[in-house]
């Protein structure tokens, strides 16, 4: 077993749900309604309780000493693998859900197939989440369909997200080298395998939520390489604010 | 309802109250008492909902993930307790929508330590261990209060607030083992909200103009200066535990009255800040009223969405 491979692979798992974890984070405070700013602070709360484990694990793996706060707050910007579409800014609660769900959609059926890894730290892992994760794909796919099929304004500004936030899905089945080995292992998911149940469940959800299922064939992609959006840098000087300012400290 | 008839059920709910019998939402109630509670009850509703602000602004900064889950989750409970002070006013009659209004109007209050900034990591270790501490002061004696559904309320609310004590104490805790820099921030946040939240408490007993009936109503048990004595004196031998010294150079251990006498307390900034003049006052309501303004098409499209599947769900039916 390649154990810098299954290191990376682990850690742009991880990373996923620690840039969108913190960015459900920043609106904490500030939603439309109590009840939202409760369920996304839940939802992150979720988010960051994976990733925990993720770099628990991947810690483990490099078997450098490092914790799993190393990993989260002390990578170079090149060094996070997470994809690009959860790094993409709070613009407004359209966009939020919009962007929740189009991951969310992906993660269920990711973490359905991880539940199959041979290794058995991920598929714990993936067990556990499962529930998590079928519950935030249920609250994101209800926004998308109550700002769709809401008023005028709302459906405007809910295609006007999806619009946006669509050139950002082709990258979630990229499958770097690391994860190529790891799939040959049976560790990694072949995220190719679902892919078309991806755009499929997707795009019946749309429709139903009086949207339309965006046509571009345009994709950005870089995250998983370590190539992010200008947002990237931004998230990580908040983030990694007190472990840089305060090097070697225990909090 | 003649004079007589109201004089005769007055009787009745006083003497309900004193058998410390609860009053629920239907029962018949003075229009005082409703009023009265609305008043506290969303004040406090709003302090919780504001009180979200100052700790929010370090969700995306702090400085581990164990830190950051457990804020967030301090940050959640705050908003579950405005969730359910809110339901509980609306049993009184009033919406929360008529609730929020009045928060962003300025015509409702909440309680003024909010509108202090939270400059460093050890404000999130301070706010816990002395704002919450003096939240519990105030708020374990409304677990008996007579209005039912305040007093159900509070039971949670109370139990929740005494984990973010603790929860602020290790905090503070964790920065005063640590390196030289890290007890100062935790000395620097200490100096900064000592004197607030001795003002938390309310003004001194000779100014405080609603005590008296709502000592009567079990809305409050112990005056704001008794309240704030027992803060003080439960508060000083735990920085004592941290190492930290208290920013009051008059204060010290009374042994003839068995507690600490302490220094004066700054009026003026209490109700400069209660005025709306403190360093984040307009800063706090700029966030509420953004977010409430900002969500409106949100929650016009949910009632819209919820309208149309209610219109299908008939149109079906027949």
């Amino acid at each position: 077993m390649n154990k810098k491979h299954l290191f990376d692979y682990i850690i742009s798992i991880a990373d996923n749900s620690l840039i969108l974890a913190q960015r459900l984070g920043e609106l904490c405070g500030h939603g439309p309604t109590l009840e939202t700013d409760i369920a996304g602070t839940n939802i992150a709360l979720d988010l960051i309780g994976q990733t925990r484990n993720y770099y628990q694990y991947a810690a483990q793996i490099q078997g450098e000493g490092k914790t799993e706060d190393d990993l989260a707050f002390l990578r170079l910007e090149r060094e996070y693998k997470n994809v690009l579409l959860v790094e993409q800014p709070n613009e407004h609660f359209g966009y939020v859900m919009g962007r929740q769900f189009l991951f969310d959609v992906y993660h269920l059926l990711f973490m359905n197939e991880l539940l199959k890894s041979k290794d058995e730290t991920l598929a714990a892992i993936a067990k556990k989440g499962i529930k998590e994760v079928s519950y935030h794909k249920r609250f994101s796919g209800d926004w998308v369909k109550r700002l769709g099929d809401g008023t005028e304004e709302s459906n405007q500004k809910m295609q006007e997200a999806i619009d946006e936030l669509w050139a950002y899905t082709d990258e979630l089945f990229d499958q770097p080298e690391a994860d190529k080995t790891m799939i040959a292992e049976g560790v990694a998911v072949d995220t190719l395998k679902f892919k078309e149940t991806y755009y499929e469940e997707v795009s019946t959800l749309l429709k139903e939520a009086n949207l339309q299922v965006p046509e571009s064939k345009y994709f950005i992609r870089g995250g998983k390489t370590g190539v992010h959006s200008e947002f990237m840098g931004y998230i990580l000087s908040d983030m990694q604010y007190m472990q840089r300012t305060y090097p070697n400290m225990e909090w | 309802m003649s004079n007589e008839q109201i004089k005769n059920l007055e009787e009745i709910f006083e003497a309900r109250i004193a058998r410390d019998e609860k009053i629920e939402p239907k029962d018949w109630m003075p229009e005082k008492y409703r009023k009265t509670h609305i008043r506290q009850m969303s004040q406090h509703a709003h302090s919780e909902i504001v009180g979200m602000l100052p700790e929010g602004n370090w969700i995306s900064r702090a400085p581990s993930l164990r830190r950051k889950a457990a804020l967030l989750a301090k940050v959640q409970d705050e908003a579950g307790h405005g969730l359910y002070l809110y339901s509980a006013c609306e049993t009184l009659g009033i919406s929360r929508d008529e609730l929020y209004e009045q928060l962003h109007s300025g015509k409702a209050k909440y309680s003024s330590i909010f509108n202090y900034p939270t400059v460093t990591w050890a404000d999130m270790g301070a706010i816990g261990w002395l704002v919450d501490g003096a939240a519990i002061i105030n708020q374990v004696p409304l677990c008996n209060t007579s209005f039912g559904p305040y007093a159900r309320a509070m039971v949670r609310v109370c139990k929740e607030e005494s984990f973010h004590q603790r929860q602020g104490f290790e905090i503070m805790h964790k920065l005063c083992n640590g390196t030289p820099e890290q007890k100062d921030m935790a000395q620097d946040a200490l100096n900064r909200w000592w004197w607030p939240s001795l003002m938390m408490l309310g003004p001194t007993d000779a100014e405080s103009i609603h005590t008296e009936q709502s000592m009567k109503w079990k809305l409050k048990r112990k005056s704001n200066d008794e309240l704030r004595q027992q803060f003080i004196d439960q508060t000083v031998p735990q920085a004592d535990v941290l190492g930290l010294t208290i920013p009051d150079k008059d204060l010290k251990w009374n042994e003839e009255k068995g507690s600490y006498d302490f220094g004066e307390i700054d009026w003026d900034e209490f109700w400069q800040v209660v005025k709306g003049h403190g360093p984040s006052n307009k800063k706090r309501m700029k966030a509420r009223v953004g977010a409430w303004e900002e969500g409106a098409w949100v929650r016009d499209a949910a009632m819209a969405h919820a309208e149309k599947k209610e219109a299908n769900k008939l149109k079906k039916a027949i």
